[in-house]
């Protein structure tokens, strides 16, 4: 089948960018999106002209590597779906795409459709984890979790910290990404004596880098691609209410 | 020549590690800051040594290529990690562990490590619990198991089909806690290029910063590699696109041993192939093999639908061959079936490259609800890629190349014979011999990282003599040269055909050659075929584009390059090693119902290869292999 690619072309974060058109004919259902782009950068290379760089590795959808946005929509159209899982034959013959990068004030633009997610590894840094030293753990039986509670917990903790929530967010709000961290966490008991300093170092840093405020609009949860729910968001909140009205506050986390 | 010394203490086997622990030396507390580690790699084992050793009071870097360490390919794991926890009650213990371990790699790993692996397998579960990895859970709150390939009893844990993210993320947020913290400096987006030596020891690396192009020269008191396996050399694999020799390659170019490069694992139930711009395979895990049935058509040709050939036309041929293990045999065993099923021409599917993996019964017994629980996103994954739905539809598998036991060879230290540099996870060859049992990698990489590693590394700062050397040492300013000269070169030519294609060229060669089966004409013709495509490649390749930029075309040359210089030691190896043991099967050597033939007389050892000049050939040392406890048998999974 033919495919029209209109792609973000920007040689640096400083340059300007733009689309640039290109055709391909040599594309099958069975591809994926990220196969096209594979091809196309084949066909660019035999022309010597400067191949499309774009992030992407496992290529299973589990890495969190790639993403872009197809037609407006982070990762493409298909629920559920990261592009490196997209597959052509969701897409009509002739059909015409538009493929940019993540849009976020905290993501600039790298090169293309590469962009720095760096924020979100600082965002976790922030609070994101449970302090538990290598050889400390009791026997692991010892600490029981309800079945639903796990199942609460690994939820939000199926998060690839892609970025596809902060790209869909009108306002480049990273809420989503912090919220399933904390839910993931919170829904634990070895992640309760952290979890007001957690989501109120997490907020703070995620404020101080530049991303936006959250006002519900749920964008987010419609482009995830593990389906992370809003639930998550309100849970967050509440959580952070508690944080700031707790009698004392960790230091090293505010 | 003298064997390979392991280091391996002395004394019963059952009490080995923790005398040795008690016997290693130590570095105070207040010491500890002023040693510099770099630790190459970010996946479980990478991360997990990055994060304990920072805790310990170590200063750290982490490299890794990826724009964040959460990413490394650990993350794609699905199916578990086995711990000798006994939880099931059903007569599991570190002795089963440690003796299905050794058996499934075909009596060809180390002992003592095997050993030490099912010992810290429990405390792994019990860190990753603390960590707040969540693992699947019985509704009493305890931790549930489910069963692997290889084995009898019920030992695997896991979260979902993602154990692999789940711990990995279990070990970046304590990374992240300790970057935080200021005693881990991450380097993302950047690839090691050369291990510096200095003295005789491992003191620091070169690494491109793959964003400016920028080549940093980065002095340290000793080197981690954690950097994965190479099973991209055959192009097409299960790992992920990135995944390469660079790291471990430029090591062995610098002094440290490789280990059974050949040992290389084409895991059983992958998606087959598609078309001619596939980019990568797709695992589906191997836990599927609990409720899955694996069959082909009882006559070739056969090419009714499968829903509609009965019980009588099918032949379900691991449960007749292995009544005693069934579709649970290892991997090995399982692939090299499916191989020779398809050869015979009673492979389904484009091409007859595959074999039916079938959910109808487990649908049956354990309704919708039930199979979606256990494997759904594995299913979904399915679908996505293939547009049928297994819960309607038997899935197609093909065994696909998936990960590799050879390595950087350790001693009991994890310490390469390159002093200072350590070696970590799938990077090292230690403890899975000639195969590899399901849910064991995650055990392996989490183990060294955690538990062993951070003992063994202190021991080394204790006694080493190290004076501190500076990033414009002669030797950082002439391995900085050498790299540059390298990339120079990539970029020289501009000839005909891409990276892309060379890497399929010799991707295409392995498989045939040294994949599934092995022969001595076949590998000595792809020795040649090896040279000869290499020296296409320097002439004839077009790599385009500038050093000092994003260069995604430059990164993947210098990755394609290494790996045609380690396919050839990879057919050498597979050569010299004149047997077949696990993976390793030779067309020469198989028993009367085709399985692997081992020769415990000429080959019960460990073969490293020492370089000795790009154009000299390498030497290949020894290190035997003593087995105390058990004795090697000939594996039987009937």
């Amino acid at each position: 089948m033919r495919v029209v690619l209109h792609v973000w072309r920007q040689p640096a974060r400083s340059a300007h960018g733009r689309f640039v058109r290109y055709e391909t004919d040599d594309v099958t259902p069975d591809m994926s999106f990220l196969e096209v782009l594979d091809v196309l950068n084949e066909a660019l290379r035999a022309r010597r002209e400067e191949p499309i760089a774009f992030d992407h590795d496992c290529r299973e959808g589990i890495c969190g590597a790639c993403g872009m946005v197809i037609n407006g929509r982070p990762h493409g159209p298909r629920r559920a779906t990261t592009a490196c899982q997209l597959h052509m034959r969701h897409f009509r013959a002739d059909t015409e795409l538009w493929v940019e990068p993540w849009r976020a004030r905290a993501f600039p633009v790298i090169k293309d459709l590469v962009v720095d997610r760096g924020p979100l590894d600082r965002v976790i840094e922030a609070g994101g984890f449970i302090s538990a030293r290598a050889g400390s753990a009791p026997e692991a039986n010892t600490t029981l979790i309800g079945k639903a509670a796990a199942d609460r917990a690994m939820d939000a903790a199926q998060c690839i910290g892609c970025g596809a929530c902060v790209a869909a967010c009108p306002n480049g709000s990273a809420m989503l990404f912090v919220a399933a961290k904390a839910a993931h966490l919170a829904a634990l008991p070895q992640g309760e004596p952290e979890r007001a300093d957690r989501v109120a170092a997490m907020t703070t840093r995620m404020d101080a880098l530049g991303f936006g405020p959250c006002s519900n609009h749920g964008e987010c949860t419609a482009a995830c691609p593990k389906e992370i729910s809003l639930d998550t968001i309100a849970q967050l909140n509440r959580d952070y209410l508690t944080a700031l009205l707790r009698a004392e506050p960790r230091a090293d986390t505010l | 020549m003298t064997p390979l010394d392991a280091h391996v203490p002395s004394g019963p086997l059952e009490s080995k590690w923790t005398r040795h622990r008690a016997e290693l030396r130590l570095v105070a507390p207040a010491n500890k800051r002023k040693f510099h580690v770099a630790v190459i790699g970010s996946g479980l084992a990478g991360a997990a040594a990055a994060a304990s050793l920072a805790e310990l009071g170590y200063t750290v870097s982490c490299f890794c290529f990826q724009d964040s360490p959460r990413r490394a390919h650990s993350v794609a794991a699905q199916g578990g990690i086995n711990a000798a926890k006994n939880y099931q009650n059903d007569g599991d213990s570190v002795f089963r562990l440690f003796h299905d371990t050794l058996k499934g790699g075909d009596f060809r790993a180390r002992e003592a490590n095997v050993y030490r692996l099912a010992e810290l397998s429990g405390n792994i579960i019990d860190q990753c619990v603390a960590q707040g990895v969540p693992f699947a859970r019985e509704y009493g709150g305890q931790l549930a198991n489910r069963s692997f390939g290889g084995v009898q009893v019920s030992r695997t844990f896991y979260a979902r089909g993602q154990t692999g993210q789940q711990l990995l993320l279990g070990a970046y947020q304590a990374l992240a806690r300790q970057t935080a913290a200021g005693r881990v400096r991450l380097y993302p987006r950047h690839e090691m290029l050369d291990v510096v030596v200095v003295g005789g020891a491992a003191r620091g690396v070169i690494a491109r910063d793959l964003v400016s192009g920028d080549l940093i020269a980065h002095p340290a008191d000793a080197v981690v590699l954690a950097t994965g396996g190479y099973s991209n050399v055959y192009h097409l694999s299960t790992n992920a696109k990135g995944c390469n020799v660079t790291a471990i390659w430029r090591a062995y170019r610098r002094g440290a041993a490789f280990a059974n490069p050949c040992f290389t694992q084409i895991h059983p139930t992958c998606i087959p192939p598609g078309g001619h711009h596939q980019a990568k395979l797709t695992l589906m895990s191997e836990s599927l093999r609990n409720d899955g049935r694996i069959w082909v058509p009882a006559t070739a040709g056969d090419q009714r639908a499968p829903g509609e050939i009965p019980e009588s036309d099918r032949d379900y041929y691991l449960e007749r061959l292995y009544p005693s293990f069934g579709n649970l045999v290892p991997r090995d065993l399982a692939s090299r079936r499916a191989k020779a099923i398809c050869d015979s021409g009673l492979g389904v599917g484009p091409g007859g490259q595959g074999v039916y993996l079938d959910f109808r019964d487990a649908l049956e017994r354990l309704g919708r609800q039930g199979i979606a629980e256990r494997y759904g996103n594995l299913f979904d994954m399915y679908e996505r890629i293939t547009g049928e739905t297994p819960y309607a539809v038997p899935m197609r598998i093909y065994p696909a190349p998936h990960y590799t036991m050879g390595g950087l060879w350790v001693d009991y230290n994890l310490e390469s014979t390159l002093p200072g540099l350590f070696v970590i996870g799938e990077a090292n060859f230690s403890d899975h011999g000639a195969n590899r049992l399901g849910a064991s990698a995650l055990m392996q990489g989490l183990a060294d990282g955690y538990f062993i590693l951070p003992y063994t590394i202190g021991h080394y700062f204790a006694q080493a003599s190290l004076p501190r050397v500076a990033a414009d040492h002669d030797a950082f300013r002439g391995a900085r040269g050498e790299a540059l000269e390298w990339l120079k070169r990539l970029l020289a030519k501009s000839g005909r055909r891409t990276v892309e294609q060379f890497h399929q060229a010799l991707g295409r060669l392995l498989w045939d050659a040294c994949g599934m089966s092995r022969s001595a004409a076949g590998l000595g013709a792809a020795l040649d075929a090896i040279r000869a495509l290499r020296t296409e490649f320097w002439e004839d390749v077009y790599v385009g584009g500038d050093a000092a930029d994003l260069n995604q075309a430059l990164e993947h040359a210098g990755r394609v390059a290494d790996f045609f210089e380690f396919g050839e030691l990879m057919c050498r190896d597979a050569l010299e090693r004149d047997e077949s043991c696990g993976c390793h099967f030779r067309e020469e050597h198989q028993t009367p119902d085709g399985e692997a033939a081992r020769d415990d007389e000429r080959f019960a050892h460990v073969a490293a290869w020492q370089f000795t000049g790009s154009d000299a050939s390498p030497e290949r040392l020894r290190e035997p292999l003593e087995f105390s406890t058990v004795r090697p048998s000939t594996r039987s999974y009937r």
